[in-house]
């Protein structure tokens, strides 16, 4: 076990009944982080995010430090958009972050606009989020009433709006590109990287910074407390704290916040701080490390720190600090069909492959649970998916403008090569298929990836 | 009712206001009007597109891509029963099953009575408290099929108005941002760069404007 | 010089395709870069006139920038040195037939009974590409059947593979963003908003870009099969604009018309109305026997006796009658004939009161005398264009696309100076209103002069800075409303001359022809070519035997002196003044008066009803020769059915009514007409009929040929940029298409040239004169007028009257189209708001309306494209007419209006 006595970051105040209120937040420390940031000039601000090397809390795990250089110079106005649209199957932190502690998120995004010259921010936050909606209204509006926000921040020539927008129901509208067609009024549909890096062309055709709740809850502690501090935290890339939602099978569900890069997944799911074990005395069958699109692990992977280079080489990702666990008793055939419904739903419409390719899976797979399947449905399943992803990789390559897409993928290639017989039971015949995966997690158990 | 009341137009071009382009609004105009008429009557389109300025087939464009903007009206309360991975492999299926044993309906359908709409919904952001459902969109977290009951009938009493608005109303407080603490939208045409962007800190070590 | 942004440097990058070297222009996307190569690179989504959005994934090659080959959208990356793309790896055929798999899940398989059958690139590279067999044994998508989305176009969703190229064009390329996305994943379709129709003039145009036969037009279902159809390039007659066409016909009928990518000019677009009118030509009411008329009834005739009836009523003009005879019309008409009509007119008949103009156009001195612009030059980066026209859209509609993409994708700043809000207004960067009449008021005012205290709408000094500003300035000019008369807006080009000296002039003058008519000198005091009867005395007399002594009557000064019974004979050239010509009264007593009016015509109409002689003439596509568009480029019209009935082609009915008249026109052929145009006519020197012929199958020709086309055109067939319009995205195969144009260039040039061959055959070459004696004569110039057109006083209690025009109207052509009938709309009395409620009117108040001339019984409407103190009539709309009410010889209509009682 590997578990720190490393101190939480951005969950202080998850506890306290009114840690949501302006007067309890100025007397937690509150707004220090934005005087600290504004007692430098906003090009020091950035060099100390980048000391801390904070990456992105959305999925991708971008360090936000860097993502920020990539304005192009000289083009105004630049704007921010926070990337509150959580919808990602297992993924719980964002919400809780902005209803009991939405002042912390609002600091870190005056200080993210303070560093980088973000003229204007967007707080996107999930429609289906009424509580959150309430309190981060309250919260700015409070903030507007103190001086935090507004015009002449604090008395300086600091001056910014954040303004509250709110979705209406649509997962694929979380892909930053996506967010900003919907933050525009339009359907939520992903625009092509290249071209449309939001640092480069992004709102309104500007320079746009897209930070995820998570990653900007952390700026407040990171400016009162350096860079360096924060980056001492943690291991390799994978610096400071990070919140992980472990639900499923295990007997203490929760949503716990761990030093990054350090605490295994076995800590994680097994110790009696967090998960606790699995549930009725049952084994782990399987557990998707970050996220719905994450490729699953099983048992040897649960020595595995929390660490985003060994989890990417081991062939899956943290994704979203999203940890579903499932025990010895689940049936992964339904468990896979439940994924990839989700993905079929949520595809976007726009790439052909996505739009026909996951409704389709999802068909053959809602065929095999109902008894109608046939034991060539396993090879189109793998088939099907080659076309969405081709070669079935890690990370994923895509015939598809984003990766929704590719991962409705990994659920279908994991729980088939993994639980094959499962399948094959449900149709009554054997698993043939002429296509080659290259994931390294996808398959049966390959004790080596274990040993890390 | 389907074209703003005068209040509500008001409100209206308060938002519109805060976008440095008026059809970023859009989406926050649908549950406006959402929250008037507990869905989006065809006028509602029609004018929303009149507010923003682009054709009463781009917003219905829009509107549509968005789950939670309804063009037919549902019922007062509408019930998400969350049955995505965390949830499913709590209960979420079995929770469902028994929703629409106890309210007479399939999912996707309304009761006879107008009180309640049932839909099979995917992750709600409470997948630590399998199985979730949310009623108008507040959470209810663990949910056995007695908690559901029980829940049933304290709406159907109106034992929770207070806490859960009739179906089209989400947040009960506006972000309201007063004029004279306003920087103003940032207009994406001819931007300027922002004057503090420059050498020298924005305020001085004793918190004073230098 | 035809095309400003072909003259853009350009850089060179060099890729790999295929193993070949491959060399394109910098930011070129690979998708064209791998066409101009002769690679095929399969697509739905992609339209190379529209900005790609990627979407539906079957171009996904193996592109690699140096970091290992990746499959990417050849549609949205640009070309990189030393790129290497690979359209037939393993990959990419593994994922491209993925994506054929996956669109054809949902795809019905109804292509017996589809229109796009045979044409269809879906089924295309189904066969190209596609694996066969579906392996999809769930249940297709399902939608109600094909639901009007308008009057003249179909869509069936279950056929729609959501490539996003209809909705794409309807927002970004017509902005009438009626048709949208809606839903969302695999529920995602194309629909319109409910009661809100794709009411949209370019609404056609998604039906030829559809990839699939989703889209489908109401007036082309079910008619015909590819395989059936005839095609041939040809250029759409319906306005001044010349769009590039392909006319299709099967068993003698034009069935359908669809746009081809003329690089200078139309993109590949159209009008609906140029794209459905020609069902017209099949009415059964079409003239298909000549008439003659004894007494009050009118009778079918033979050719033979109705040329001759006309010819005794002519033949007077012989013998010093010539002022007694009239021409009016012929902006219907090819060059071809216009030219034999004028030779006939002026050389035979001698009579100069010619006019193929009916009130509503520009003097030619302003159309020809002042340097000229191209559509090019008006939308070319960053230029600015003062637009002092009518509504483009309605008159010119595929102008209005042009100057739109203009103005949002290339910088164009457009200064608008009009009597009401247009279809331009919302893209204009300063639109300045007038009131009618006093456009050079305005004018002066932006050129730095006085404004005589007059009150101006807008911000003047703000559209003058950007005026003076300007590094290019085009003047867009037409006449902005027809209830004011051409002088005025003459004062105001005088006006805007004196400011800006450097400005050049595009004129939106509608009618089809009528750049070319005027060119050939169906205009009072104009020879063909751009000559004055003066300076062109000696030339043409040489050449002709005799020219008009004096310059004659425009066409009020011809209808007013046939209505003091001095014009014996008048000849209407697809004229209808009854109806057409802005001044009722006048033209109905001077048709009353006239002794003999022969109609040379296609539909009958008002005026053909009182004609004595009527002889049916060769609708469009039913004769050969050539068009001269807005800006002056020539452009070839096809044959492509045999005329209606006995019709003849125009230039052949004046031919034989010279024979008639004892004159041998010496004109026997297309190509023989041409020929002779091109020696007398100076404005078109050096455009020879070879030169005609290579460039029809290029841009066109831009008269006045210069040295730089000629060069052009002499080089390589098809170059890069040029090679644009051969490609149609929307239909058929690359080889079919290649095939198609192949036949047809060669057929074009075979019937040109055989016709070349049988005229006479003098020397060739730009410096060749009619004759050794004479030196070609110089060509008009524009000189403002000297004093300014004087104006009423303001009648505090009247409002000054607007008439402008709809592009769907009760006009002949419009009437007789089955598809576009239903689209024209009722009169109406467009009043500012202000105004109605000034004048205490309800919305729908039915008033009587009334001007010095006559009174009308309209309804009044709220409109606020009409500003205070003006009012607006659309001119031949049902019901009423604004003509009713005019006067053509007052430069402005004051209007008043009272309750009906
Ligand atoms: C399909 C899809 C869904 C996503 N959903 C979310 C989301 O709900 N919240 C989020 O912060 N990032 C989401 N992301 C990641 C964002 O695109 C983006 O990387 C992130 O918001 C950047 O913020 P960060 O750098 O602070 O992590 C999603 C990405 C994809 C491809
Ligand atoms: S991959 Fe799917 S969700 Fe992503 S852009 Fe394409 S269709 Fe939309
Ligand atoms: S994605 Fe390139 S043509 Fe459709």
């Amino acid at each position: 076990m590997t578990i720190t006595d490393a101190k939480p970051i951005v969950s202080t105040r998850w506890a306290l009944d009114d840690g949501h209120t302006l007067d309890r937040y100025l007397t937690t420390g509150g707004y220090e982080g934005l005087r600290a940031a504004l007692r430098r000039p906003p090009g020091q601000v950035v060099e100390e995010v980048k000391a801390a090397s904070l990456l992105g809390r959305g999925g991708a795990g971008f360090p936000a430090g860097v993502k920020w250089g990539f304005c192009p110079p000289g083009v105004f106005p630049r704007y921010l958009v926070v990337n509150g649209d959580e919808s990602e199957p297992g993924t719980y932190k964002d919400r809780i972050l902005m209803e009991r502690d939405p002042h912390q998120l609002i600091e870190g995004v005056l200080i993210a606009c303070y560093a980088v010259g973000l003229a204007q921010a967007f707080l996107y936050v999930r429609g289906e989020m009424a509580l959150a909606q309430e309190r981060i209204a309250t919260a700015l509006n409070e903030a507007y009433a103190a001086g935090y926000i507004g015009r002449n921040i604090l008395g300086s020539d600091f001056s910014v709006d954040v303004v509250l927008h709110w979705g209406a129901g649509a997962y694929i509208v979380g892909e930053e590109t996506a967010l900003i067609e919907s933050l525009e009024g339009s359907r939520g549909m992903p625009r092509l990287k290249p071209p449309y890096f939001p640092a480069a062309i992004g709102l309104y055709g500007q320079p746009t910074i897209v930070n995820n709740v998570e990653t900007l809850s952390n700026l407040p502690w990171i400016l009162s407390n350096g860079g360096a501090a924060f980056g001492a935290l943690g291991a390799e890339t994978s610096r400071g704290t990070r919140l992980f939602a472990v639900s499923g099978h295990v007997k203490k569900p929760g949503v716990f916040e761990v030093e990054f890069g350090v605490t295994t997944f076995r800590d994680l799911i097994e110790s009696q701080l967090y998960g606790g074990g699995i549930r009725g005395g049952k084994d782990l069958k399987a557990f998707i490390p970050g996220g719905a699109s994450a490729p699953w692990f099983y048992e040897e992977h649960l020595d595995l720190p929390l660490e985003a280079g060994a989890v990417g080489k081991a062939g899956s990702m943290l994704g979203s600090g999203a940890v579903v666990v499932m025990d010895s008793d689940t049936d992964v055939v339904k468990a896979c069909h439940r994924l990839v419904r989700f993905f079929s739903r949520e595809s976007c419409g726009k790439c052909t492959p996505c739009r026909e390719g996951t409704g389709w899976l999802e068909k053959i797979l809602r065929r095999i649970i109902e008894g109608q399947g046939r034991p060539s449905d396993l090879a189109m399943l793998l088939d099907v998916s080659d076309n969405i992803s081709p070669g079935i990789a890690w990370p994923p390559r895509q015939t598809t403008i984003c990766p929704l897409g590719p991962s409705a993928v990994s659920p279908i290639a994991s729980a088939l090569l993994r639980f094959r017989e499962e399948f094959e039971a449900y149709v009554g015949g054997a698993l043939e298929s002429s296509v080659e995966v290259r994931g390294a997690a996808y398959g049966p158990k390959r004790v080596e990836v274990a040993a890390t | 009712m389907a074209r703003f009341t005068s209040g509500n137009d008001v409100i209206a071009r308060e938002i519109i206001d805060r976008y440095p382009v008026a059809k970023s609004a859009v989406i926050p105009l649908c549950h406006l009007a959402q929250e008037q008429d507990g869905h989006l009557a065809d006028d509602a389109l029609v004018q929303i597109g009149e507010l923003v300025g682009i054709t009463p087939a781009e917003v219905l464009g829009t509107a549509s891509f968005y789950e939670m903007l309804k063009r037919e009206p549902c019922g007062r309360y509408l019930v998400n029963v969350c049955t995505s991975i965390s949830c499913h492999l709590m209960g979420g299926d079995e929770l469902l099953h028994h929703a629409e044993q106890r309210l007479g309906v399939r999912a996707g359908a309304t009761t006879a009575d107008g009180l309640f709409t049932l839909e099979e919904y995917e992750c709600q952001a409470a997948c630590t408290e399998a199985p979730a459902l949310q009623v108008n969109y507040r959470y209810f977290h663990n949910v056995t099929p007695a908690d559901f009951d029980t829940l049933v009938d304290d709406l159907a009493a109106g034992r929770l108005a207070d806490t859960i608005p009739p179906h089209g109303t989400l947040a009960r407080i506006r972000q309201r941002i007063p004029s004279d603490r306003a920087a103003g939208a940032a207009s994406p045409i001819g931007g300027a760069q922002p004057g503090w962007l420059t050498d020298s800190p924005a305020l001085t070590d004793d918190g004073s404007n230098p | 010089m035809t095309d400003v942004k072909r003259e853009v440097a350009v850089d060179t990058v060099s890729l790999t395709v295929n193993g070949a070297a491959v060399e394109a222009h910098k930011g070129q996307l690979v998708i064209d870069a791998a066409d101009n190569a002769g690679i095929h690179i399969p697509r739905f989504c992609y339209h190379p006139r529209m900005k790609s959005v990627g979407m539906c994934r079957m171009c996904i090659v193996d592109i690699d920038t140096g970091r290992g080959p990746a499959l990417q959208p050849a549609c949205m990356i640009p070309v990189a040195d030393g790129m290497v793309v690979d359209t037939l790896s393993e990959s990419t055929k593994k994922a491209q037939d993925g994506v054929l798999e996956f669109l054809l899940i949902n795809h019905p398989l109804d292509c017996p009974v589809c229109d796009k059958g045979g044409e269809c690139p879906l089924q295309d590279n189904a066969y190209a590409f596609g694996p066969g067999e579906s392996r999809f044994v769930e249940e297709k998508r399902h939608f109600e059947k094909p639901i009007p989305v308008s009057d003249l176009v179909l869509l069936d969703r279950e056929r729609c593979i959501l490539c996003d190229r209809c909705t794409r064009f309807a927002r970004d390329v017509a902005g009438d963003a009626f048709i949208v996305f809606q839903e969302r994943g695999g529920q995602t379709e194309v629909n319109t908003f409910p009661e809100h129709p794709f009411a949209s003039y370019f609404s056609g145009n998604t039906v030829q870009i559809c990839p699939v036969g989703a889209l489908t037009a109401g007036p082309y279902r079910f008619r015909a099969r590819p395989w059936d159809v005839e095609k041939d390039e040809s250029t759409c007659t319906s306005c001044s604009f010349g769009c590039r066409i392909t006319v299709e016909a099967s068993r003698d009928e034009v069935i359908r018309r669809q746009g081809v990518d003329l690089d200078p000019v139309n993109w590949g677009w159209m009008c609906d109305k140029g794209r459905f009118d020609f069902d017209a030509m099949n009415a059964s009411e079409r003239l298909r026997t000549p008439l003659v008329r004894d007494g009050a009834a009118a009778r079918e005739a033979t050719w033979s006796e109705a040329i001759g009836r006309a010819a005794d009523a002519l033949r007077p003009a012989l013998d010093g009658g010539a002022d007694r005879v009239a021409v009016l019309g012929g902006a219907r008409l090819t060059n071809e004939a216009a030219y034999t009509w004028a030779k006939l007119a002026k050389g035979v008949l001698g009579t100069d009161n010619v006019d193929c103009q009916l009130a509503d156009g520009l003097p030619p001195e302003v159309v020809f005398g002042l340097p000229r612009a191209t559509i090019d030059d008006a939308c070319a980066d960053g230029g600015t264009v003062l637009l002092l026209a009518p509504d483009i859209k309605e008159e010119v509609p595929v102008l209005f696309l042009r100057l739109r993409d203009a103005v949002l994708a290339h910088g164009v700043k457009v200064v608008e100076l009009t009597p009401q809000s247009t279809s331009m207004t919302p893209l204009a960067a300063a639109s300045l209103r007038y009131r009618p009449g006093e456009a050079a008021v305005v004018a002066r005012l932006l050129g730095g002069g006085d404004g005589g205290g007059l009150s101006i709408d807008g911000d003047v000094s703000a559209a003058r800075e950007l005026l003076r500003g300007a590094t290019r300035l085009t003047i867009v000019l037409g006449r902005p409303s027809i209830g004011e008369s051409a002088a005025t807006i003459v004062d105001a080009v005088g006006a805007l001359l004196g400011g800006f000296p450097d400005a050049h002039v595009l004129t939106v003058l509608r009618r089809a022809n009528v750049h070319g008519a005027l060119d050939m000198g169906l205009t009072p005091g104009l020879l063909p070519g751009h000559v004055t009867i003066d300076a062109g005395r000696d030339w043409f007399t040489e050449a002709w035997g005799r020219v008009p002594a004096a310059t004659g009557l425009d066409a009020t000064g011809i209808l007013a002196a046939a209505a003091e019974g001095k014009i014996d004979t008048l000849v209407l050239l697809g004229a209808d003044p009854i109806a057409d010509f802005p001044d009722h009264q006048l033209a109905r007593t001077a048709l009353d008066t006239v002794g003999t009016v022969i109609a040379v015509d296609v539909l009958p109409n008002a005026s053909t009803a009182l004609a004595h002689v009527v002889l049916p003439a060769a609708g469009p596509s039913e004769e050969a020769g050539t068009t001269t568009n807005l800006e002056g480029r020539v452009l070839t019209v096809a044959q492509k059915v045999t005329p209606a009935g006995t019709a003849r082609a125009d230039w052949h009915i004046a031919a034989e009514l010279a024979f008639r008249l004892g004159h041998d026109l010496g004109l026997e052929s297309i190509g023989g007409i041409w020929d002779e145009i091109e020696r007398l006519a100076p404005s078109y020197a050096g455009l020879t009929v070879d030169i005609v012929r290579r460039a029809a199958d290029r841009d066109g020709a831009l008269m006045p040929i210069d040295e730089a086309q000629l060069a052009e055109l002499d080089g390589a067939r098809v170059t890069i940029a040029s090679q644009r319009h051969r490609v149609d995205a929307g239909s058929a195969t690359a080889a079919n298409r290649a095939a198609a144009a192949e036949s047809q260039e060669e057929r074009q040039a075979d019937e040109l040239a055989a016709e070349a061959e049988q005229s006479d055959d003098e020397g060739k070459g730009v410096a060749r004169g009619a004759s050794t004696s004479q030196a070609r004569p110089p060509l008009l110039s524009f000189a403002p007028p000297a004093t300014a057109t004087e104006l009423p006083a303001v009648d505090a209690y009247g409002l000054r009257l607007v008439v402008s025009r709809t592009l769907y109207d009760n006009g002949t052509l419009n009437q007789h189209s089955p598809s576009i009938a239903g689209l024209a709309r009722v009169a109406c009395l467009r009043l500012n708001p202000a105004d109605l409620a000034r004048l205490g009117l309800d919305a729908t108040a039915t008033v009587e309306v009334s001007s010095v001339r006559g009174s009308l019984t309209l309804d009044a409407v709220a409109d606020d494209r009409i500003p205070p103190g003006s009012a607006g009539i659309y001119t031949n709309h049902e019901g009423a007419d604004p003509a009713d009410l005019l006067d053509v010889h007052a430069p402005v209509t004051t209007i008043h209006i009272g309750t009906k009682s």
